[in-house]
């Protein structure tokens, strides 16, 4: 929509982009050597690995340049599980995200607007995790949650816990976890939108017999879209890739492992090359078309 | 809910209206009446508390004491969506996320009224926009936008329609039109219309009753030409057009008129049209009321004041008509409002005059300007 807008002045954007000067070029030129070196490159040769054919050998790990696309039917079948769980553990973690990084927001964005001082204090808190290691406060919470820790110890002693219960390894410790992590990538673009919301526009519609549940769900809602949107976004793609919650070494186990795990376990462990690749582009085109269908559904393409 | 909201205009009272922010005070004491279907506005400097006065009528804002009370109810603790109120913002605040057609028919959704488009349509007819109606807000001009506002307000059918300076952001010919359609419009719709302006012209223009508000309260209030004929302070008779005024105790009482002594000269003002009657007042006169006379001091009777003379030390050319600044010894400026009908021989920079009015067309003032002592 904010396309349309522009309409009118597109032919003069037009006219001016024409004139590319040598300093532009010079300019673009770093950028264009780094994405061709470091993204480019990698792609067009894991896709390479991907086709590639075990050495006639049959020595571990030993891979020949061949066309063999069953790797991809291999994977598809072989790891539909994993697939599958990787796709529900990022659905329920985004909409965790959302439900509870929109309330937060909205009170940053809109409530704190009076104060600056303090609205950018919260501001700082909410991306203040990052100042500690990612993986070093996933293991915080491995240990806080662990089966003989404070937290677990008190439920099972109010009885919401049955006695052999735990909550490390399962999905619920996995999903909590990734929520946890991906939290902040969610809260600022909607902190973004929210504090640029125009709240005569509410008051409008209050004016124009909406109640405060209409008011949200016909005025705030669909013009904070665009940041619900992007937050959705760049908390689900890293959410359905990440390896590192659903490991048996964090607060996972083998029975929550996700295709990070097993793109991992195939790379690293089991030197299954082909078949890691395929998993990984099999993914990245999974990935590519449900961001395009949800931000066709949406109605929000400026994003893209 | 819908059955409630009438189709004509209703009568809207605000009795003791009060209004605190932390730190200052928006409205002193307000009360007010606006009678079903007219035209009322609220004129004011900005700061005065016409917009707060607005808010709490649309249901934005709480009073700190007060009520509220439209067509007799009293709807003070009622929410801004249960009001037969509607607002045409002065940000005209448009929904970006709708079409103009949507915008319009936002209202008619929430309350369920039947064929909402189609009644959208029809304002959007009123205003002469229908053409429009797929756009989006932000793809129309400041006038288009002002009045798809008005026609998403005008659509409900309130009781009571409240216009924030709607007309602000415009240039002045747009201005002018959308002054004379919007005046139409409401002749034409019967609606209680409350406009709150710091534009005294288009106040006057439009308004049937202007109540000038200052520092939270309201100065005068009445038909526009009452007002501008006989304003009651100095903020009303500065603030509604221009006012010479001239300061002095009253030394001279008789029958029907009572003079005061201005540094020797002797300036009469009708009992009738004074507020005060004794010890020091200010006695106003309107530019265009005044008239000066050139090189010696004309005969004048009883009924005309005499000042001078003078000299002229500014002439302003303004098209309709020619502003002289008078400075007269011992008294201060005298501004004079000449109608350019082409009359010669034109008068010079520095001549020497005698500035004169009809006593009739003075006014004596309540208060006096503020640095005159007492």
């Amino acid at each position: 929509m904010a396309f349309a807008a522009f309409g009118p002045s597109q032919p003069v954007v037009a006219g001016a982009g024409k004139k590319s000067s040598p300093i532009v070029l010079a300019l673009l030129l770093p950028g264009i050597i780094y994405l061709g070196l470091f993204f480019l490159t990698p792609l067009i040769s894991l896709i390479i690995t991907a086709v590639e054919v075990p050495d006639a050998s049959g020595a571990i790990g030993a891979y020949n340049y061949g066309f063999d696309i069953s790797n991809f039917g291999y994977v598809a079948t072989h790891y539909f599980q994993q697939i599958l769980r990787s796709f529900l553990y990022a659905t329920i973690a985004t909409v965790l995200a959302l439900l509870i990084s929109y309330p937060l927001a909205y009170f940053i964005g809109v409530r704190m607007r009076r104060f600056a001082v303090l609205q950018r204090i919260l501001v700082t808190l909410v991306i203040a995790p990052f100042f500690i290691s990612f993986l070093l406060r996933t293991l915080a919470w491995k240990q806080l949650l662990a089966d003989n820790s404070w937290a677990i110890e008190t439920l099972k002693a109010l009885h919401l816990m049955g006695a052999n219960d735990y909550f490390i390894g399962t999905p619920g410790s996995v999903i909590f976890g990734l929520t946890y992590n991906f939290i902040p990538f969610m809260t600022l673009p909607l902190y973004t939108t929210l504090e640029r919301l125009d709240l005569r526009l509410l008051e409008a519609g209050s004016d124009l017999y909406a109640n405060s549940r209409h008011v949200f769900t016909r005025v705030t809602l669909p013009i904070t879209l665009p940041g619900i949107i992007s937050g959705t976004l760049l908390t689900f793609i890293p959410i359905s890739g990440d390896y590192v919650n659903a490991s048996a070494n964090y607060l996972g186990s083998s029975k929550t492992s996700m295709i990070g795990n097993m793109v991992e376990a195939d790379f690293l462990q089991n030197l299954q090359y082909p078949s890691a690749a395929a998993l990984s582009v099999l993914f990245m085109a999974v990935i590519l078309v449900l961001v395009w269908v949800y931000v066709k559904k949406s109605g929000t393409e400026d994003l893209l | 809910m819908a059955n409630s909201l009438a189709n004509t205009g209703a009568d809207l009272e605000l009795r003791g209206i009060r209004k605190e922010f932390p730190g200052f005070t928006a409205i002193e004491e307000l009360d007010l009446k606006v009678p079903a279907g007219q035209f009322f506005a609220l004129l004011g400097p900005s700061g005065c508390g016409k917009t707060t006065t607005l808010r709490i009528v649309a249901g934005l804002e709480q009073p700190s004491s007060g009520s509220v009370f439209l067509g007799g109810k009293d709807i003070t603790a009622t929410k801004p969506h249960e009001r037969a109120v509607n607002t045409v913002f002065q940000s005209y605040a448009l929904f970006p996320h709708m079409t103009v057609l949507e915008n319009v028919a936002f209202g008619l959704r929430q309350r369920k009224i039947d064929s909402p488009l189609e009644k959208a349509g029809e304002a959007l007819k009123l205003v002469e926009l229908q053409h429009l109606a797929e756009r989006r807000p932000q793809q129309l001009s400041g006038g288009q936008q002002q009045r798809v506002a008005l026609a998403r307000a005008l659509v409900n059918r309130p009781s009571l329609l409240l216009l924030d300076e709607p007309l602000g952001a415009l240039d002045l010919k747009l201005r002018r039109q959308m002054q004379i359609e919007l005046k139409a419009i409401q002749m034409e719709v019967g609606l209680t219309f409350l406009h709150v302006t710091h534009d005294q012209e288009e106040a006057m223009d439009m308004a049937d009753v202007v109540a000038v508000m200052n520092k939270g309260r309201i100065e005068q209030m009445g038909a526009p030409e009452v007002l501008y004929d006989r304003p009651k302070t100095v903020f009303v008779s500065k603030f509604l057009g221009q006012s010479n005024l001239f300061i002095g105790d009253v030394v001279e009482e008789n029958g029907n008129a009572l003079s005061i002594n201005v540094a020797g000269s002797k300036i009469t003002v009708p009992k009738a049209r004074a507020e005060k009657h004794s010890g020091k007042i200010a006695i106003g006169v309107r530019p265009e009321k005044a008239d000066f006379h050139e090189d010696v001091a004309p005969n004048v009777g009883a009924d005309t004041n005499l000042i001078g003379p003078g000299e002229i030390i500014d002439i302003r050319f303004t098209g309709v008509s020619n502003q002289y600044l008078i400075e007269i010894p011992n008294i201060g400026q005298v501004t004079v409002f000449a109608q350019n009908i082409g009359k010669s021989p034109e008068t010079q920079l520095g001549a020497k005059v005698w500035v004169t009015w009809k006593v009739e067309h003075a006014f004596g003032l309540a208060d006096l300007p503020a640095g005159s002592g007492e």
